[in-house]
């Protein structure tokens, strides 16, 4: 029998040692903790505290800023504060989702922290009591021009492939960028999407004293044990090499228990109490945020718990992040049917503790009680108030535009489509299934994605957007600006915006300047989510993303669903035949700061951010819809990065059609990213209708046709593409630079 | 008790893709000598048997059941007694 | 006509084969793969996923699940037996059909869809067919079809190769993508006609293979 390898220091000990430094806790924390015991704690409650007081678990930091987020409208079923957010998409039926980020543990192993960040947004949604349906991934990377970023994108593109596609839930869609302040601290974000009746909705709560505590799923190992809070001197040199912090997934098992569980609540619904994911911190947050939402107690035998290891510690049995497990609450007396029912499907499933109502957090091991804690004091760490400063650098921004140099427009645009922003990620996505499950109508490499409600004429569409070089240079504006464009992609496809999921990714909040960008973003997020009547239902904050005191750019990424009443009526991004015209709806400006042209002319991002105008965005995306819905759009494209010219690019690429443009713009409009636009596309029958409708929002550009020949005519000049060599380009740029 | 280590290789003839890509970032990691990569899998299996001809039919007959696909997998292994460990 | 659709501990296209084959006037039902008798049953199919977590390789454990036997034992009374990618892994691992499925040339899972061409039109799976040429979405980490050259002669002197890649995307040996056994009642395929009957999700390719199939059992074939 092998023995734990931590040694167990005593209360004395750990005050003396100041363990608890090491585990994170602050001073003034721990003098906390020993008052409000009235003794010292010991050494599983001086890990129970550094586990549940970690902004990880607790969002200390953050919840003063998350508690400003708008999130209740007439669909809101459920808002944060649980696995996941519902809304209600009529006929019984409501729509789960939630997104969160796996951004560290993709950086120490890349396959693994991506896989098991799949693994655990699902979890978060079928414990809510949904099927799930899709995946999308935001994923975020340093420049491809080093092989430790390939060895990256290539483990976390293989680790999402090959967790997803064994699920068996598509990955539907998502998008990927690349810049240099992402290289120490690449971005993993992945939204899970869900399906229920509302009839079956679940929530993670411990009511009902006596009732039983049950453990499903995988057994608990050492795995993801935090290793940052494990202090080196604990371990000898041997040992230190052979410890796992990073979790292992196993999609084979996680099936099993999603299908076990969605199971177990649609035939024993009115004997299951509560359900949740053992997410971050393991057994320990999963057990005492259930016991605290319902106001109660808790106590569990640790003895019971399955084991994978022998010898392991109450400490390490709480913090375990051992993947694919879950915590159920189950109604005294009936708890044989939910074992029997995980047994027979090969999972163990432990009764492994009881409701109590007398509000304590009380641990039992080898016939000891090893914990004893108020709950609602565990649950509550003190908020620490974060000072807040503008950063110095939106201060000293120059006022005007840049102003690109397009005098060469052929060879500019030839550039622009080959950039890793631009350029398209359909090889890398292809590792994805994205089709599995069979209710994919819009794959990837859409404005959004769409997936058909089997059984109905709905469809929901779905996607994750933000552009990390709006907020840098102007965190509010950029974060109304990444609800505005989510929800342009969504509109996009004939669907209505109905709700928002986030990853808040940012430096250390601890850094005044950064804690102003997270409030700064917050806000502009939260101003456009009213506008457009989406609340924020669920989401996560990922901080501390920074290397050598250099954080990334803000990067609040939304996740934004939409529902379609008619997926009949789907929108796609593609021309679809010749002879239909092309209109640009919104008016395009003088927008470079900020844009794809100036990182690629100057190499850099810098300057005033560009207006952005929340009028005009509501005004665009209602033509958009009201134009489809009386069916005269052929098709529709947001404007994005690299503006116009990409946007007409990729809806003639798609197509496989050619173009032939007119406008009385200079050429570097054509690369300008003024937001509140899109290309549609409306057959010669439906043009004056069309017309009428838009009156002065849309301006006429010209036609499509069917060949290879691209025309492009400015107040400048003609120039005339070829199709075939543009799109060789586009498509073959990433696989190129990730090659050697 | 015995220990079976079982190691599964592809047959001679057969294309191993994965060995070929990992030769070929050996070799574009400047390892000058290596002539080949096989990839291939290791078992290791614990099990019970009268005597060491008992537990070498034994190995044989699982693994050609199970462990390989004999169209295009072969194998060797090594079997070790484990019963000194034991006592020890 | 009675089909039932095998259900592995890890497939997950089994649903996605029972709505195709429920919406083209099959009578399916999924069975569990602890299921030992399949004789009230016209059809088997043996859906794609990852059984068993397709750890050891794909098919490995799955061919040795209760419901095999019964299977071998619908193969051997000239039941039709199809598998579809994991489906087919499975029924090359218990000897059902000829060759295995390898990892891709270009190691990685591959979702796309590419174009197939009937090599036999003449069978129970293509017949409805009035194109050679069809687009089949794939799949696939492990579909690379391998074969020794004196079965691949025997094989192609006996018309078994179905379906093969007009590009092949995963290096398999003359570019099959498709496999019946010399009786033509035991079939495999690496890609999904199951994900694509459905015009609003962008295909319909895969409709006819259902048809051929009910076609040859003298079922007429109809949408609901």
């Amino acid at each position: 029998m092998t023995t734990s390898r931590l040694k167990e220091l005593t209360p004395q000990q750990i005050l003396d040692s100041k363990l608890y430094l090491q585990w994170g806790l602050t001073e003034e924390e721990y003098q906390l903790i020993v008052t409000e015991l009235d003794r010292l704690p010991n050494f599983t409650e001086t890990g129970i505290f550094s586990g549940m007081w970690s902004e990880h678990v607790s969002y200390k930091k953050s919840k003063a800023v998350l508690r400003k987020f708008w999130s209740q409208n007439e669909r809101v079923l459920q808002g944060p504060g649980e696995g996941a957010g519902i809304l209600d998409i009529g006929d019984h039926q409501a729509v789960v989702f939630k997104a969160e980020s796996h951004n560290h543990p993709s950086f120490v192993e890349p396959y693994e922290g991506a896989a098991t960040g799949v693994g655990g947004i699902l979890r978060d949604i079928f414990s809510m009591g949904a099927q799930p349906i899709a995946v999308l991934d935001s994923l975020r990377f340093g420049e491809l021009n080093n092989a430790h970023t390939k060895h990256l994108v290539d483990g976390v593109v293989a680790g999402i492939a090959g967790y997803g596609n064994a699920i068996g839930i598509p990955t539907v869609g998502g998008e990927m960028a690349f810049d240099d302040v992402y290289a120490g601290n690449p971005l993993v974000n992945v939204m899970a999407v869900g399906l229920m009746d509302q009839a079956t909705m679940q929530v993670g709560q411990a009511k009902g004293v006596g009732n039983a505590i049950i453990y499903v799923g995988a057994k608990t190992g050492r795995d993801g044990m935090n290793g940052a809070s494990f202090a080196s001197a604990e371990f000898s040199s041997q040992e230190k090499a052979d410890r796992a912090a990073v979790q292992v997934g196993d999609p084979f098992l996680e099936k099993l228990v999603m299908d076990t569980t969605l199971m177990a609540i649609r035939d024993h619904a009115d004997i299951i109490v509560g359900i949740q994911d053992m997410g971050a911190a393991g057994l320990l947050s999963s057990s005492a945020e259930m016991a605290d939402k319902a106001g109660m107690g808790i106590e569990l035998n640790l003895d019971l718990v399955p084991q994978r290891e022998t010898g392991m510690i109450p400490y390490e049995l709480m913090l375990s992040e051992s993947q694919e497990r879950m915590l159920l609450v189950v109604k005294a007396g009936q708890e044989s049917k939910i074992l029997d029912l995980f047994r027979e499907n090969n999972l163990d499933a432990q009764m492994i503790g009881t409701v109590t109502d007398n509000g304590r957090y009380v641990l039992n091991f080898q016939d000891k009680v090893v914990a004893d804690l108020p709950l609602r004091f565990l649950t509550h760490p003190l908020e620490p108030k974060l000072a807040e400063q503008k950063p110095k650098r939106l201060e000293n921004f120059i006022k005007s535009q840049y102003q690109p140099d397009v005098s060469d427009l052929t060879a500019t645009i030839k550039q622009l489509i080959g950039q890793t922003t631009i350029a398209s990620k359909a090889s890398l996505f292809r590792h994805f299934d994205s089709m599995v499950r069979a209710d994919t109508v819009i794959k990837p490499g859409g404005d959004a994605s769409l997936v058909r409600i089997r059984g109905t004429k709905k469809a929901l569409a779905m996607t994750t957007d933000v552009n990390g070089r709006y907020l840098y240079l102007d965190p509010k504006k950029g974060g109304q600006m990444a609800v505005a464009e989510a929800a342009r992609n969504i509109v996009a496809t004939g669907a209505l915006p109905i709700g928002i999921t986030d990853c808040l990714n940012f430096g250390s909040p601890d850094n005044p300047e950064v804690y102003y960008e997270l409030n700064q973003a917050v806000a502009g997020i939260n101003s456009m989510a009213k506008l457009l009547n989406t609340p924020v239902i669920s989401g996560n904050v990922s901080l501390y993303n920074e290397t050598d005191g250099q954080p990334i750019y803000p990067t609040p990424m939304i996740g934004m669903v939409g529902l379609l009443a008619d997926v009949e009526q789907a929108l796609t991004i593609g021309f679809k035949k010749a002879s239909d015209l092309i209109y640009l709806v919104g008016a395009t400006k003088d927008s470079f700061t900020g844009t794809e042209i100036q990182k690629m002319q100057t190499g850099k991002i810098t300057g005033q951010l560009f207006d952005f105008n929340a009028e005009d965005e509501l005004a665009a995306q209602k033509l958009v819809l009201q134009a489809n819905q009386a069916g005269y759009l052929a098709s529709a494209h947001d404007l994005a990065e690299g503006g116009l010219a990409v946007a007409l690019l990729e809806a003639s690429f798609t197509g496989h059609l050619g173009f032939k443009i007119q406008t009385q713009l200079p050429a570097k409009y054509l690369f300008s990213e003024t937001p509140s636009r899109f290309i549609v596309t409306v057959p010669a029958s439906c043009q004056s209708a069309f017309e009428a409708l838009a009156g002065k929002q849309a301006q006429y550009l010209g036609t499509v046709v069917d060949s290879d020949d691209l025309q492009l005519e400015t107040s400048e000049e003609i120039v005339h593409l070829s199709r075939a060599e543009l799109q060789k380009i586009y498509q073959e740029s990433i696989t190129w630079q990730l090659k050697d | 008790m015995y220990t079976a280590k079982i190691y599964v290789t592809y047959k001679p003839s057969i294309v191993d893709p994965q060995g070929e890509v990992i030769q070929a970032a050996l070799q574009r990691m400047n390892y000058q000598g290596i002539s080949s990569v096989t990839q291939g899998k290791y078992f290791e299996v614990n099990l019970a048997a009268p005597n060491v001809a008992a537990a070498k039919n034994e190995v044989a007959n699982f693994t050609d059941a199970l462990l390989i696909n004999q169209n295009t997998e072969t194998y060797r292994f090594e079997l070790v007694s484990t019963d000194d460990e034991v006592q020890a | 006509m009675k089909a039932a659709v095998i259900t592995f501990p890890g497939s997950n296209c089994d649903l996605d084969l029972f709505h195709a084959l429920a919406d083209l006037d099959f009578e399916p039902t999924v069975v569990s793969a602890q299921t030992t008798d399949l004789s009230n049953y016209d059809a088997i199919f043996l859906p794609g996923g990852f059984s068993y977590g397709d750890y050891l390789r794909s098919g490995a454990i799955a061919r040795f699940a209760p419901v095999m036997a019964a299977v071998s034992q619908a193969a051997a009374d000239g039941k039709i037996v199809v598998g579809i990618c994991n489906g087919f892994q499975i029924l090359t691992e218990a000897g059902l059909l000829p060759g295995q499925l390898f990892g891709n040339e270009q190691p990685g899972f591959i979702c796309d869809e590419v174009d197939l061409l009937i090599d036999n039109s003449n069978t129970t799976y293509t017949n409805a067919y009035a194109d050679s040429r069809i687009k089949i979405p794939i799949a696939h980490g492990e579909g690379n079809y391998y074969v020794d050259s004196a079965t691949l002669a025997e094989m192609e002197a006996n018309h078994q190769i179905v379906f093969r890649y007009a590009d092949n995307p995963n290096g398999s040996v003359a570019n099959i993508a498709g496999v019946m056994n010399l009786a033509g009642n035991v079939f495999g395929m690496m890609p999904h006609p199951e994900r694509a009957v459905d015009a609003i999700t962008g295909n319909t390719d895969g409709h006819p293979f259902f048809k051929s199939i009910l076609q040859t059992l003298g079922m007429a074939v109809g949408r609901k």
